[in-house]
C-alpha cells in the first residue's frame, strides 16, 4: 500500500512547514462525516502516533493512520491552481462517488 | 473538486463548515486583500498577477464601470469621473472637504447632514459608495480565489480615524455586502503580521511611508492589548516626492528648462521612479532619457532625498515625545509601505531608533496580512486560546453637564469593547426632560470639544431637583462605534442613540485637540472652576429668592430683607462681570454668611410647625 505526492505538493508542504516553524510533516486521513459518507483530513503533524504509516518524499513526511490508508491507497496528493483558487487535491482511485463539491465521498 | 488547505492538528473543518475570512487594507492609493491559507497569510493577486489594486473607480452614465488598474487608465482622459483618494473624504463633512478642495479635482455637492458627494457622469456619488466599489472588487477576487463565499472580513483603518471615519468605512463594507468582523488599526495590523502580539509587553514603532502619505505610530503592547500612544506624520509626503526630486535632478542634468510639457514631465517622472526602484538593489543605474544618456548612483540619489527622509525622522521624534517614550524604550520598528524599500530610509530609521527595523515581509502587504491573521482568528479557524486583539479609543468620550462643562465617561486609550455608566440627576424641581449631549475630546469645556450627538430623555416623572436618578451608559463596540443610553431608574423611561456623526475630523485636528488639551490645561482648569462657581451662584440665588418669597415676611425685618436682596444683586452682577472663580467663590460665601441667620430661623420655624400640637411623649416615642 502506498501513496504519492507531486513535486508541487512537496514544495507547498515544505513552505508551510517552514512558516509554521514546528511540526514533522502533514497528516492525510479520512473520517466519516459529510453528505456523502467520508471526508478528507489534511493537518500538520506535531507528533506521529503509534501505528502511523510514514511516507517520505525528499524529506517531506506524509503521515497516515492504518485505517485511513485503506481508503487512500494509491492516492496522489497534488497542489493545483484553478484560476485564482489554489490548494491541495487528493487524487484517490478508490472513490466511487462524491458529492457535488467533492468535499465528501464514498468508496 | 474542492481544494484543501492544511489545518492545525485536530482542527480539520467538517465538509461545508469551513469558514472563510479575509483581511482588507483599504488604502488611499492602493488596496489589497489577503487570507490565511494553511496557516500562512498571503495577499491575493488578480488574473494579471497584480497584488495591489489602485483605489480608483471610474464612473460612466451607466454607473461604476471600472475599478483598479482599468479605472486608472481614465485618469488623464476623464479625470472628473475617475475617483481616486476617496479615503481622504470618508467620514468628512462638506467644510472639511472644501479645505482639501485644492488637491482634489472633483466637483462636490454638500447635502444630507453634511455628507459630501461627488458629481460624476452617473450622478452624485458619495465617498462611501466609491469605497464600497473597491471593497466589492477585492471581495470578488477573494471569493474567486477561495471558490467560496466569504463569511466576513477585517478591514484596516488608520489609527487616527475617529468615530465618523470608522463608521463610514463600516458603511462602505455594508454597502458592498461584506460582514465586517472588526475594524483594525493599520499599525496594529502591521505588528500582528510580524507576530509581535505574541510577546506580552513591548513598545513598537510603525513607520509607514507610502506613495503620498507618511504615518508614524507608537504602540504599547501590554497584556495582549495594543494601545496607541501617539500618531504623527505628514499627509503630503511619500515616495512620489522622491521621484519628483530625482526628476528635478534629471531635468538639471539634461539641461531642460523649467517649462516642460506634460509629456516630458511624465517621461522624467517615470524614468525617476524606475531609477529609484533599481537603486534599491544596485549601486548605480544607467539612464536614457530623450536624447540624454547618463548614470545615477545611489550616493547621488541619497543626497537628493536626504531632506525628505530627515523630515520623516523629525516626525518620528515628535511622535516619541508625544508618546512620552525614549528612543531606547522602543523594542521593535516595523516598516510599512513601498517607499520603505529605499535603502536610505532603512538606514536612517535604523540610526534613529537604534534597532534594525523589521522588513522581512513585503512592506506593501504587511497591513493586509496582519488583518488576514486577525480575520482568521475572529471567524473561528484558530483554537480558543488564540489571543483576541483589542483596540483602544483615540479620544475621550464625554457628556455635557451644567455650565457647558464636560464630564468624561470613557477616557481615551480605554480598551474596547467597553461600557461605562454614570448617574446624573435633575437640576430643577419638576423637570421632566433632560438633554444629553455626547462629546469627544480632551478639553474641559463643551465649546472646545467635538459634538457627536444630542438627544433627549423625556417622560421623567416630576420630582424635586436631585431626586431623579438618570443612568447614562456609553457603550463602545469592538469597532469603536458608540451607543448611548439614558434611563431614569425609578420609572425606567429610556432613550438611546447610536452615534453616527455626519462628518469627521482630520488627523491633524485630532492631534491638535490632544495638544490643545495639554497646552490649555491651565486655562481649562480655570474655566472649569469658574463655571462651577457660576453654577453654584445661580443655584444659591434661585434658592434664596424662593425662600425670601415664601418666608421673609414672617421671619425677617424689612431691613434684613433689603440687606439680603442687595447681597443677591451683588452676586448676580459679579456672576456676569468676573472671570475669577475665586472672587466669585468669596462672594458666594459672603452671601451664604449673610443668609445664615435667615436659614436658621426658617429651620426653627419649620421644626416648630412640625412639633406644634404634639405632646413631648409623642415625639419621644416616635
Amino acid at each position: 500500500m502506498a501513496i504519492t505526492m507531486t513535486s508541487a505538493a512537496q514544495q507547498h508542504v515544505r513552505k508551510h512547514l517552514e512558516h509554521r516553524a514546528k511540526g514533522v510533516g502533514v497528516r492525510l486521513g479520512v473520517r466519516t462525516t459529510g453528505c456523502s459518507g467520508l471526508s478528507y483530513v489534511l493537518e500538520f503533524v506535531d507528533d506521529a502516533l503509534a501505528g502511523d504509516e510514514v511516507f517520505e518524499f525528499d524529506e517531506v513526511k506524509l503521515v497516515i493512520d492504518p485505517k485511513s490508508l485503506l481508503y487512500l491507497d494509491g492516492t496522489e496528493l497534488d497542489y493545483v491552481k484553478e484560476g485564482l483558487n489554489e490548494g491541495f487535491e487528493f487524487r484517490n482511485p478508490n472513490v466511487k462517488d462524491e458529492c457535488g463539491c467533492g468535499e465528501s465521498f464514498h468508496v | 473538486m474542492v481544494l484543501l488547505q492544511i489545518s492545525e492538528p485536530g482542527q480539520s473543518p467538517q465538509p461545508h463548515q469551513r469558514k472563510h475570512a479575509v483581511g482588507i487594507d483599504l488604502g488611499t492609493t492602493n488596496s489589497l486583500v489577503a487570507l490565511v491559507r494553511s496557516g500562512m497569510p498571503e495577499t491575493l493577486a488578480d488574473q494579471e498577477g497584480h497584488h495591489l489594486m489602485p483605489s480608483i473607480v471610474h464612473y460612466t452614465d451607466e454607473g461604476a464601470s471600472a475599478v483598479g488598474y482599468e479605472a486608472a487608465e481614465f485618469n488623464i482622459s476623464d479625470p472628473l469621473n475617475t475617483i481616486s483618494s476617496a479615503k481622504r473624504l470618508l467620514g468628512r463633512g462638506v467644510s472639511d472637504v472644501m479645505k482639501l478642495g485644492d488637491q482634489l479635482p472633483y466637483e462636490f455637492q454638500g447635502e444630507e447632514a453634511g455628507m459630501p458627494k461627488i458629481k460624476t457622469a452617473s450622478g452624485l456619488v458619495s465617498p462611501i459608495q466609491v469605497s464600497a466599489e473597491i471593497l466589492r472588487n477585492l471581495v470578488t477576487r477573494a471569493e474567486a480565489s477561495l471558490d467560496a463565499m466569504l463569511d466576513g472580513a477585517v478591514i484596516t483603518v488608520p489609527a487616527y480615524f475617529d468615530e465618523a471615519q470608522r463608521q463610514a468605512t463600516k458603511d462602505a463594507a455594508t454597502l458592498a455586502g461584506i460582514k465586517v468582523l472588526r475594524l483594525l488599526s493599520e499599525p496594529t495590523a502591521a505588528a500582528i503580521a510580524y507576530g509581535l502580539d505574541e510577546a506580552k509587553e513591548g513598545v513598537i514603532a510603525i513607520y509607514d511611508l507610502g506613495g503620498g502619505t507618511f504615518d508614524i505610530s507608537v504602540l504599547r503592547l501590554s497584556r495582549g492589548v495594543f494601545e496607541v500612544l501617539a500618531t504623527g506624520g505628514d499627509s503630503a509626503l511619500g515616495g512620489d516626492d522622491f521621484d519628483y526630486a530625482i526628476a528635478q535632478w534629471l531635468c538639471a542634468e539634461i539641461g531642460m528648462g523649467d517649462s516642460l510639457n506634460p509629456m516630458e514631465q511624465r517621461i522624467l517622472l517615470e524614468t525617476a521612479k524606475a531609477a529609484k526602484e533599481e537603486l534599491t538593489e544596485s549601486d548605480e543605474v544607467q539612464l536614457e532619457v530623450l536624447d540624454w544618456k547618463g548614470a545615477l548612483s545611489r550616493e547621488i540619489m541619497d543626497t537628493l532625498i536626504e531632506d525628505l527622509v530627515a523630515k520623516t525622522v523629525r516626525a518620528c521624534r515628535r511622535a516619541l515625545r508625544d508618546a512620552g517614550v525614549n528612543v531606547g524604550e522602543i523594542d521593535n520598528v516595523v516598516l510599512v509601505g513601498g517607499s520603505t524599500r529605499t535603502p536610505l530610509v532603512r538606514k536612517q530609521v535604523a540610526n534613529y531608533f537604534e534597532v534594525e527595523p523589521m522588513c522581512s515581509l513585503d512592506p506593501d502587504c504587511v497591513v493586509a496580512m496582519g488583518a488576514a491573521v486577525q480575520a482568521d482568528v475572529l471567524v473561528g479557524n484558530k483554537s480558543g486560546d488564540e489571543m483576541l486583539l483589542l483596540d483602544v479609543i483615540p479620544l475621550s468620550l464625554g457628556i455635557e453637564t451644567m455650565g457647558g462643562l464636560i464630564e468624561k465617561i470613557i477616557h481615551r486609550n480605554t480598551t474596547i469593547p467597553v461600557a461605562k455608566a454614570q448617574e446624573f440627576t435633575t437640576y430643577i424641581d419638576g423637570q421632566t426632560a433632560m438633554a444629553i449631549h455626547v462629546l469627544q475630546g480632551e478639553r474641559e469645556l463643551v465649546d472646545d470639544c467635538r459634538s457627536l450627538a444630542r438627544f433627549e430623555l423625556r417622560g421623567i416623572p416630576p420630582m424635586v431637583a436631585g431626586a431623579a436618578k438618570i443612568r447614562v451608559t456609553y457603550q463602545v463596540d469592538a469597532d469603536g462605534l458608540l451607543n448611548v443610553t439614558a434611563r431614569e431608574l425609578t420609572s425606567n423611561v429610556e432613550s438611546r442613540i447610536e452615534v453616527k456623526p455626519s462628518y469627521g475630523l482630520a488627523e491633524d485636528e485630532i492631534t491638535q485637540m490632544l495638544q490643545d488639551s495639554f497646552s490649555y490645561a491651565r486655562e481649562d482648569m480655570q474655566a472649569r472652576a469658574l463655571r462651577e462657581q457660576q453654577v453654584e451662584a445661580d443655584r444659591m440665588i434661585e434658592d434664596l429668592e424662593a425662600a425670601i418669597n415664601k418666608d421673609a415676611e414672617a421671619l425677617l425685618s424689612d431691613e434684613e430683607i433689603q440687606c439680603l436682596k442687595i447681597g443677591i444683586e451683588e452676586l448676580q452682577q459679579l456672576r456676569i462681570d468676573t472671570l475669577e472663580h475665586r472672587v466669585l467663590a468669596r462672594q458666594i460665601e459672603a452671601l451664604g454668611k449673610l443668609s445664615e441667620s435667615f436659614a436658621a430661623r426658617r429651620m426653627d420655624a419649620s421644626i416648630k410647625n412640625a412639633l406644634a400640637g404634639q405632646s413631648l411623649d409623642d415625639i419621644e416615642r416616635s
